[in-house]
């Protein structure tokens, strides 16, 4: 199923949420649609859906325009980030509640939702109420719901922002599998770029209701298209005026080509990584710098150390060049 | 919306204008009416301000006291509200009327026609109040005592503020109740000129075939309710901008 | 100390001023036995004023309900044009002193009214009838369901409305599968309100009906008539069925006060 979304602009009284937003999203992959709050990703989900309507442009799927079809005929899926359980059905009820407006046969109706239920491990609650499961339990049972009249695109919306960190992360990978099983177009929209990069084949990056970028995870990572893309996906600190990765960045007790001279200020522990902030001779900018355990324990370093910092990336040319190392401690 | 304008617009409309004859300010001014208008709105003032104090006590009690019994109490404060207002006359007739057990007889006196309007009135400020006292933060009283305060200056303080919007606007219902408050009043008033109700008037005038005179009545009648409610409007929009 | 104090003048004034009078009725209603208010009950002019008051109940109760649920949503789920004015119109009749609301009925559709000049032309009579009655009762329970669905209707939002339209439900399969069982606790509670003022209604009926003992009373007029012609027996009996049935729905409204409290603070369905 593919999607296709055309130069749609969309705003809410003065304020714009999105501003010519075209994108392509590949059928049968996960994408995740990735951005700040407020960014406008939760809009053109919607708009995708059928919930909004957009001021200007176009939603095509499988090439057909669908911009003014209601949502009910667009054959879409979608889960809402506060589940948007129906309270006073069953879980049983809520799974079969598509099937029921389509007029299922009963039958069809009983198989379908029990093995749904299978599939999202809630078959022994099928006569709960929503309001007696946990909030894991209820978006998978939003989940079965919204896949029970088999849609040919399935839609998220910040689906797991409602829960604690640990089910957040079970169900995240979750997803990703039941993804790999059955292979249904999916786009969620998420606000966190780990659960982005851990799940998602495509991610776009909207900000300010436009598309900063849109690529693999890796892409985005490695060759992010500017300073916002790069800084919204990973940790990010300046060295010499440039934004570069924590831990691309080599730390040494000796100079080198090209290297900048800086003081140690603070060295964290974080379990398997250290966190080294050192702030540099020339500015006072303090730089971050990410460092395995392995790496630190070799360093030997103390605060008040001066340190040589070099940004790697593979098209700086560094000659070497050996100089005394000075110690300073810190009375 | 068609049938809301008819329904009530259109009979609301209609008093308007039937009272809009030349004689509505002859009728208005006359010094009975006028005696009787100002015995209605001070008898139901008073209601709203004794409903003040004792809804507010009423609403304590239920809200902050424990004790056996408390289920029954909170449902009977309904029971003005589900019971027939003739039924409320009757029912303080029987207690306070001729052949009371309790050896007095207010019938055709002021004072029972205040009993009645502080029947049918009891439930607003309590049901108005109770939320707030619900919703009140215990902390912040815990604060203020372990500042030194006493009880009686957390009261006023603290709670009394939090709940004052509350009880103002339960007091302004329960006066706009008995400014028009009929049923109940008819049996125990006698219907006497100096026990006489506003409504009373306005019910003899539509006997005696007078319907204009009635409907001046009427008229000066709903406007001081829908007053009342404006300004009850004011104080909850009020209230709301101030994040009460 | 104080505490007992304020509890015991607390109940002290509820004893006095609800409790005791309400007891006195059920006290007097029996005085000289069950005979005697069995008879009353059961004589004509009782049964026939029970029915009337049946008769326009069954009338005004459902006609409020469907409009209260409709307007409530309307109002909850749409922009209104002219919200302000529909919310006044909706709390007019609390505002309303009910002998003024009887007047209202009583000049729009008398033989000079704007209604009722039409009306007379065409030989229907509503005014002193039980039409006029019921509409009148209509007018003053006209509030109370939509005061209650309104508030529940803004708590629980839009979410499964647009759920169940994402499903493919059309708008009144969503209305009908989604919408109004989720209001039902506060449709019910409010039906309990407009029954009960319907019952009870008592100076608007007054105004509009030609009180004719036997054929035009309800039993709250029965009641008010049966006390002018000193039949206290009667009065009393009568009183004491509609006090009864007012307990019944003073239990009713509290049994189903804290199902629609919870509904809407959870979304829990009772």
């Amino acid at each position: 199923m593919s999607i296709q979304v055309r130069d749609v602009s969309k705003s809410f009284g003065n304020f714009h949420a999105l501003v010519d937003v075209s994108v392509d999203i590949a059928p049968g992959h996960l994408t995740a649609v990735l951005g700040p709050s407020g960014g406008g990703k939760s809009t053109l989900l919607r708009i995708i859906a059928g919930l909004e309507t957009a001021d200007r442009g176009a939603v095509l799927i499988e090439g057909a325009d669908v911009t003014h079809v209601p949502t009910r005929d667009r054959g879409i899926g979608f889960v809402f980030q506060h589940y948007a359980a129906f309270t006073h059905m069953t879980v049983w009820e809520n799974v079969a509640f598509g099937l029921k407006i389509a007029k299922t046969p009963r039958p069809r109706i009983k198989k379908r939702v029990s093995e749904l239920l299978e599939l999202v491990h809630l078959d022994g609650l099928a006569s709960r109420y929503p309001s007696e499961l946990s909030g894991g339990q209820r978006q998978r049972m939003a989940l079965a719901r919204a896949l029970a009249v088999e849609p040919s695109l399935l839609l998220l919306d910040e689906p797991f922002g409602a829960l604690d960190v640990k089910v957040r992360q079970e169900l995240r990978e979750w997803l990703r599998r039941l993804h790999d099983e059955v292979h249904t177009t999916t786009v969620f929209v998420t606000h966190d770029q780990e659960e982005a990069m851990e799940i998602a084949d495509q991610i776009i990056v909207i900000n300010q209701g436009r598309v900063e970028q849109s690529g693999s995870p890796n892409e985005l990572y490695d060759r992010p298209a500017n300073d916002f893309v790069m800084g919204f996906l990973g940790p990010v600190t300046t060295l010499a005026g440039r934004p570069v990765r924590p831990h691309d960045i080599h730390l040494a007790t000796a100079v080198s080509p090209g290297s900048i001279p800086a003081t140690l200020d603070r060295v964290v522990s974080l379990g398997f990584e250290t966190r080294v902030v050192a702030i540099p001779h020339a500015d006072a900018e303090p730089v971050t710098v990410q460092l395995t355990r392995n790496q630190i324990d070799e360093l030997a370093l103390e605060v008040g150390d001066t340190v040589y910092l070099r940004g790697q990336d593979g098209d700086r040319q560094q000659d070497r060049v050996v100089t005394e190392m000075h110690q300073d401690r810190a009375s | 919306m068609t049938y809301l304008g008819l329904l009530v617009g259109l009979p609301v409309a209609a008093v308007i204008s039937q009272s809009a004859h030349h004689s509505f300010w002859s009728t208005v001014t006359q010094s009975h009416t006028v005696a009787v208008l100002e015995f209605t709105v001070g008898v139901a003032l008073a209601a709203a301000v004794i409903d003040a104090v004792t809804g507010v006590a009423l609403a304590w009690v239920l809200v902050r006291d424990e004790f056996p019994g408390k289920r029954v109490v909170n449902a009977l404060i309904d029971l003005p509200f589900a019971l027939p207002t003739i039924v409320a006359g009757l029912v303080l007739l029987s207690l306070y009327g001729p052949g009371s057990p309790l050896g007095v007889n207010l019938a055709g006196t002021r004072i029972a026609v205040l009993f009645a309007l502080l029947f049918v009135t009891l439930p607003f400020v309590t049901r108005a109040v109770q939320p707030v006292l619900l919703s009140l933060e215990r902390d912040v009283e815990d604060a203020a005592a372990c500042l030194g305060a006493r009880p009686w200056t957390i009261f006023r303080r603290i709670i009394l503020p939090a709940i004052t919007p509350a009880t103002v606007t339960g007091a302004s219902l329960a006066f706009a109740r008995a400014l028009g408050e009929f049923g109940s009043v008819v049996l125990i008033s006698g219907n006497l000129p100096h026990t006489q109700i506003a409504s009373q008037v306005i019910f003899q005038d539509v006997e005696n075939g007078a319907p204009q005179a009635a409907a001046a009545i009427g008229v000066v009648l709903l406007a001081m309710a829908l007053t009342v409610f404006v300004v009850i409007g004011l104080v909850t929009r009020h209230n709301t901008q101030r994040g009460g | 100390m104080s505490k007992f104090v304020l509890r015991y003048g607390v109940l002290g004034y509820l004893a006095l001023l609800l409790v005791l009078p309400v007891g006195m009725v059920g006290y007097r209603t029996f005085e000289h036995g069950a005979g005697p208010v069995w008879d009353a009950l059961s004589s004509h002019d009782a049964v026939s004023a029970l029915k009337l008051s049946l008769l326009v109940t069954l009338i005004a109760v459902p006609i409020n309900i469907v409009f209260g649920v409709f307007t409530g949503w309307l109002l909850a789920r749409r922009e209104m044009p002219l919200r302000w004015l529909v919310d006044a119109l909706i709390n007019l009749p609390f505002a309303m002193s009910p002998v003024v609301v009887g007047l209202a009925v009583f000049v729009l559709y008398s033989r000079t009214g704007w209604i009722g000049t039409y009306l007379f032309a065409h030989g229907i009579p509503v005014l002193f009838t039980w039409k006029a009655m019921t509409i009148a009762t209509v007018f003053v329970s006209l509030p109370f369901v939509v005061r209650e669905v309104v508030p529940v209707l803004e708590e629980i939002g839009t979410e499964q409305e647009q759920a169940a339209a994402v499903l493919g439900a059309s708008q009144l399969q969503a209305f009908f599968r989604v919408t109004l069982p989720a209001i039902r606790w506060a449709v019910v509670y409010g039906t309990i309100l407009t029954v009960a003022r319907s019952l009870g209604e008592y100076g608007a009926v007054n105004i509009v009906s030609s009180n004719i003992v036997g054929q035009s009373l309800t039993l709250p007029l029965y009641v008010n008539n049966r006390v002018g012609q000193l039949d206290t027996t009667a009065a009393y009996s009568a009183g004491l069925l509609l006090a009864v049935i007012s307990l019944l729905i003073l239990v009713g409204m509290t049994a189903f006060s804290s199902r629609r409290i919870r509904q809407t603070q959870t979304g829990v369905s009772g």
